[in-house]
């Protein structure tokens, strides 16, 4: 178009809920500036169903600046869309092209159940960091901030791991939906830093159990989920995992004893 | 009325040790017969969730994202001011208290202000202990920032995700106590009204977002943690699903709503790029520690710049204004938000903005790519040029960026004294919902540091008093208050349903967004705000009579949840109107254009306007009654904020 705008065609995935059988259902979206994200595009294809008397397409979204972890969307093959390192609120429209066919899912995953379209549920993530993904302290009664000196490359390191937003791109990447990335991410950051030692051989095995519990499935170090991690969270967070896990259960089940729920 | 804000009397240094003294404790014991509801899981409310939960009150938290660790807290970029002084440059506890009423214009409460900073030293260590990762220095130590308005190192941060590793850290404290069946948490749960028996609050309505299933929760004392107000602008740097409505709903219910107006304008935004933008993103503040802000001299050279004839780059250093060093000498780039916002909307006005829309100004890092090299500057600010990089589809090392100041924070909120209580008894409003800390104008860095002061530090002192003098007797969860509630957020919702008009809820939320940023916004004047007046009333009524809301309540449904929050911020926005008519003067973030020194400098009215406003509810359509409470000052000096 002169302008610079697009008209694109949508194959989006529609599905009334959990319990009933989805089907992709094609719209096109005319008009579309290059400046616009992938979401604002999908609220103009929302307006305009509205207007005629459609139901608007259903996705989860929040922060819309890649923080939130809210959003998902598996776009063209790819969760969070063909770009890396960004999430699906920061995709703009400038990456596709005019006359392109985009064709938008959900999540896939035994353990992500769809709930309209293309939300799903993820609250077994919640429940895998509930299990372990903390420090035992209570509110008040901690040291002076400074008397827990940290090296400076053992901060940075806690810091990229930390940097996970939670939203489960790396299960939707995966061939197997494993969600290793995920809980090592997690596992890793605290088991790295001097406060989170008390627990690290504790948490580990809780926050593996219920992620197993969860229906997530094994990792063959694929490395797929590493590629699309929209915070480029690397898979040796996996290895750092994999190495205290095996740690807690070969050598330490005796100082570990029957507390291995993380409390 | 005269609002009793129950201030200890006594030293400021001392008042909140006294207090805490004074105030009734929960046996250990009973503790556990107390329910307690939280709305709302950013930092304010996942910490109060958390820390109530550790002291062993039985908790039950609400958000209606899909997990606790969604909570818009999570964006906050700089970081986190604390009196620790760890640099050795002279901060403490008074100073920080100082910069803190200073910076808010003279319009908050010495005693809370002073007891912000007071427990800014608690916060970071309760934070590390947790496992947050803010930056560090070689050594091993903390690391520290300047952030505006400050002329110390008091700022702790974690890149540009400080938000986010806070709240993950409250996240996780959450999870242990949900983990350990202290705290059950309801997802994807939104509140529609607060309970109210014999005048004290007893309990919320809400709805399952999935199944629409609307629901009554019982507790002892309700806590609202649910942000601010910022999305009744429609175009703001806060999340698509931010909204009023828990806090509105309980100002209908009686709880007063202070200080509306006191809007904050953030200075450093991606500038708007057209009709289909949904939100704004903020640049962090922490960016002109660095970067150099700046316009050209002259209309001409603006002009060439917005046609695209000539790059930033090559406009000459003798063309280049850099209007808050030349102003502002001592602070320069790190003036306050409200000042350098009105600057660069100064700069606009005078026809020297750039970009393709003219409403931009630069914030150029040249100078420190160039004293500091490339990767230092990427090592601060990377994760910031990225995501500026990909939305404008500029690379920043390159060229300067474009900012221009967008809605980010409101400063007004519940009114609440200085137990965090609202004047409905068991109401609590903590964080960005309350209105207490920041005055007219929020420092940087202050945000965080309130919303966990809140609920780490003040509110499991503060509850307990109120829970040990009503008793641990259930409430009556039969008690016919909740049915009546009930039923009347069921026939709102079915209200909402019924409108089969022409127009989408979308398009009168982007209608009213512009009005709030036209006549509200930057810069007001009796004129503008009157026709604001009626604009918005029209508004609302043709809302109420010509929107579409599609769908069912029975499903997951997002256009009715959008409906019934644009409905309060139609409501909202008339009252925000008010306020801002109602104060004659300028300050901090509220300007009025009929109240500046020769300077053109925001001009206070301390005789006439050193109050807190704090409106009651009167009915549908009603107008808001004023209630004020003086605010005194005891141990600052009042005088014109100058940052020259």
């Amino acid at each position: 178009m002169s302008n610079g705008n697009m008209n694109l065609t949508l194959k989006v995935w529609r599905q009334k809920n959990a319990g009933s059988k989805g089907a992709f259902v094609t719209y096109k979206a005319e008009n579309i500036s290059p400046d616009m994200s992938f979401l604002e595009m999908l609220d103009v294809v929302n307006e305009s169903l509205i207007h005629t008397g459609g139901e608007p397409i259903h996705f989860d979204h929040d922060c819309r600046e890649g923080i939130c972890g809210m959003c998902s969307l598996y776009i063209n093959g790819h969760p969070h869309g063909p770009k890396n390192a960004i999430t699906t609120c920061q995709l703009h429209m400038r990456t596709f092209h005019d006359g392109e066919i985009i064709v938008i899912e959900p999540w896939r995953a035994a353990a992500f159940p769809v709930i309209k379209d293309l939300a799903v549920d993820r609250s077994a993530f919640d429940r895998i960091q509930q299990a372990g993904g903390f420090v035992s302290v209570n509110t008040g009664g901690v040291p002076d901030a400074n008397e827990i000196p940290i090296p400076k490359i053992i901060a940075d390191e806690a810091f990229n791991s930390a940097t996970c937003i939670g939203c489960g791109a790396c299960v939707a990447a995966c061939k197997n939906a494993s969600a290793m990335l995920f809980v090592s991410a997690k596992v890793t950051q605290l088991g790295m830093l001097p406060q989170g030692q008390p627990e690290r051989y504790t948490r580990v095995q809780a926050m593996v159990a219920q992620m197993d519990a969860e229906g997530f499935g094994s990792c063959t170090n694929t490395g797929a989920c590493e590629i699309e991690c929209p915070k480029e969270i690397k898979m040796t967070n996996i290895a750092h995992m994999n190495s205290d896990y095996f740690s807690a259960k070969l050598f330490r089940q005796e100082e570990i004893g029957e507390h291995a729920s993380g409390e | 009325m005269s609002l009793d804000a129950k201030i200890p009397k006594g030293p400021l240094a001392e008042k909140w040790s006294t207090h805490k003294f004074n105030l009734k404790l929960v046996n250990p014991a009973n503790k556990r017969k107390y329910d307690v509801i939280v709305v709302g899981t950013g930092l304010a409310g996942a910490s109060a969730a958390a820390s109530l939960a550790e002291l062993g009150y039985n908790v039950k938290a609400f958000c209606f994202q899909d997990s606790p660790r969604r909570a818009h807290s999570i964006a906050a970029q700089g970081g986190i001011n604390a009196a620790k002084n760890y640099q050795n440059d002279g901060d403490s506890v008074y100073r920080l208290f100082y910069d803190t009423i200073k910076g808010g214009d003279y319009r908050a409460r010495e005693g809370n202000v002073y007891r912000l900073a007071e427990v800014s030293v608690n916060i970071i260590d309760q934070c590390v202990a947790q496992g947050v990762p803010f930056a560090r220095e070689y050594g091993g130590l903390l690391d520290n920032r300047s952030f505006g308005g400050s002329q110390v190192s008091r700022t702790f941060y974690a890149r540009g995700q400080t938000g986010q590793q806070l709240l993950l850290g409250a996240y996780s404290a959450l999870n242990r106590q949900i983990h350990l069946g202290k705290v059950k948490m309801y997802t994807r749960t939104e509140m529609l009204d607060i309970v109210t028996i014999d005048g004290q609050a007893k309990g919320i309505v809400t709805r399952n977002l999935i199944n629409g299933q609307i629901e009554t929760h019982t507790g002892h004392a309700v806590l609202l943690c649910t942000g601010g107000y910022g999305n009744v602008f429609y175009l703001s740097t806060n999340a698509i699903g931010s909204n009023v409505t828990a806090a509105w709903r309980a100002h209908k219910r009686g709880a007063y709503f202070a200080n509306p107006c006191y809007t904050q304008i953030h200075p450093t935004c991606i500038p708007v790029t057209g009709d289909h933008q949904s939100k704004l993103t903020l640049m962090s503040e922490s960016l002109r520690n660095d970067g150099r802000v700046w316009a050209p001299k002259t209309v001409a050279i603006a002009e060439q710049l917005r046609k695209g004839a000539i790059r930033a780059d090559q406009v000459k250093e003798d063309d280049r204004d850099y209007f808050l060093e030349r102003k502002y000498p001592s602070f320069g780039n790190l003036v306050p938000r409200d000042v350098a916002s009105r600057n660069a909307k100064e700069m606009v006005d005078d026809g020297r903005g750039v970009g393709g829309s003219g409403f931009a100004v630069f914030l150029d890092f040249a100078d420190a790519i160039h004293r500091l090299g490339k990767d230092a500057v990427a090592a601060k600010y990377g994760n910031l040029f990225d995501m500026y990089y990909q939305i404008t589809d500029e690379d920043p090392y390159k060229q300067p960026m474009r900012i221009y100041p967008a809605v980010h924070y409101t400063m007004g909120g519940l009114w609440v004294d200085y137990n965090l209580s609202t004047n409905i008894p068991g109401l609590y409003a903590l964080g960005e919902c309350n209105f207490s800390d920041h005055g007219a104008n929020r420092l940087g860095a202050s945000a965080l540091m309130q919303g966990l002061a809140d609920g780490y530090f003040v509110i499991p002192y503060t509850l307990g008093d109120y829970l040990a003098t009503i008793g641990p007797k259930p409430v009556d969860a039969g008690h016919p208050a909740f049915e009546k509630t009930k039923q009347e957020v069921t026939d709102r919702i079915n209200k909402l349903l019924a409108l089969k008009g022409t127009k989408t809820v979308n398009e009168y939320h982007r209608d009213l967004g512009h009005i709030m940023w036209e006549y509200c916004g930057m810069a007001r004047t009796e004129e503008g705000l009157t026709k604001a007046k009626g604009l918005i009333q029209a508004l609302r009524a043709d809302f109420w009579k010509n929107a579409i809301v599609v769908g069912d309540n029975e499903e997951v449904n997002p256009a009715l949840e959008r409906a019934g929050r644009v409905a309060d911020f139609l409501e909202l926005g008339e009252l925000m109107v008010d306020d801002a008519l109602m104060r004659r003067e300028s300050c901090g973030g509220h300007f009025r254009l009929e109240s500046q020194t020769p300077e053109g400098e925001a001009m206070r009215d301390d005789e006439h306007f050193a109050f807190v406003a704090a409106w009651e509810y009167k009915g549908d359509n009603q107008p808001e009654v004023l209630n004020k409470e003086i605010l005194d000052f005891e141990f600052v000096h009042l005088t014109q904020r100058s940052y020259k």
